[in-house]
């Protein structure tokens, strides 16, 4: 059931970006960058929290999770040392995807080549 | 212009519109969501391997799964499948955090030979960039605003 929830979340959510790309001009990097924005903003007004919930993983991969990790983050290091926290408990809590996308991605991009177009 | 231009202009325009790849919303719409939901279901399975293999609690378990998705996502970028996914999965590929890994891969590597430092190093940014500046502003406004009205 689990799974189940998962996949109809993550797919849902990728369906929402399929008409958003297909049907304006945004590119598919903008939508990255809305997506994020926006599971910033959902998880601020409470939203998001009850779709992580429901759907586990399906929520949290796609990249609205991203931003839900942040805005949660920064939520709950205003709550441990106040103004300050809002700067810090954000990359915190997204500290292992971040870091993980910048070493794997440098290694990846520094060990293989692009392949050639077939 | 005189009248055989714009009647050639006309036809040119025809033309063109023939030739454009139809994009079909509903099949593109599956494939998105079958691809996108897969992936999904994957990092689901990663997260419940990290709580009962590694007993980590909910937050800790988020990280791992995105820590092993991302490195999934550059090594397919790597070889070269994840394109493959992509041509069929859409947004279904771009979306999850795999996608994210492909966009910071993608452009490294292909700008590999313009040198480690402005090449590879400032590439790697080219759209994990404005995905962490808008991320993390938005959030620290979050942080702040809850500051002011908690």
């Amino acid at each position: 059931m689990e799974y189940l929830r998962a996949f109809l979340v993550g797919g849902l959510i990728c369906v929402i970006a399929q008409i958003i790309i297909d049907k304006t001009s945004l590119t598919p990097a903008r939508v990255l960058v809305c997506f994020v924005t926006a599971g910033v903003i959902l998880t601020a007004i409470g939203i998001y929290e009850p779709i992580v919930k429901f759907g586990g993983a399906g929520a949290t991969v796609p990249l609205p999770g991203f931003g839900y990790a942040l805005a949660k983050g920064a939520i709950k290091g205003v709550e441990e040392m106040g103004a300050m926290g809002a700067f810090v408990g954000g990359v915190r809590a997204a500290a292992g995807g971040i870091t993980a996308a910048v070493v794997f991605g440098y290694l990846a991009a520094v060990l293989f080549n692009p392949r050639m177009k077939r | 212009m005189d009248v055989k231009q714009q009647k050639l202009n006309k036809e040119y325009q025809i033309y063109v519109q023939r030739k454009m790849p139809k994009s079909n919303l509903l099949r593109d719409c599956i494939l998105a969501f079958l691809v996108g939901g897969l992936i999904c279901t994957i990092g689901q399975a990663v997260n419940n391997f990290g709580k009962s293999y590694f007993n980590l609690n909910t937050e800790e378990a988020s990280a791992f799964t995105a820590i092993v998705m991302i490195f999934i996502g550059a090594l397919l970028t790597g070889l070269g499948v994840y394109d493959d996914i992509g041509k069929y999965g859409g947004a279904g590929s771009v979306v999850p955090i795999t996608g994210f890994a492909n966009s910071i891969v993608s452009p490294a590597m292909e700008f590999k030979k313009e040198g480690y430092v402005f090449g590879v190093g400032s590439k790697l940014f080219s759209i994990a960039g404005p995905v962490l500046v808008y991320g993390i502003t938005a959030s620290v406004l979050v942080g702040l605003i809850y500051f002011f009205v908690k």
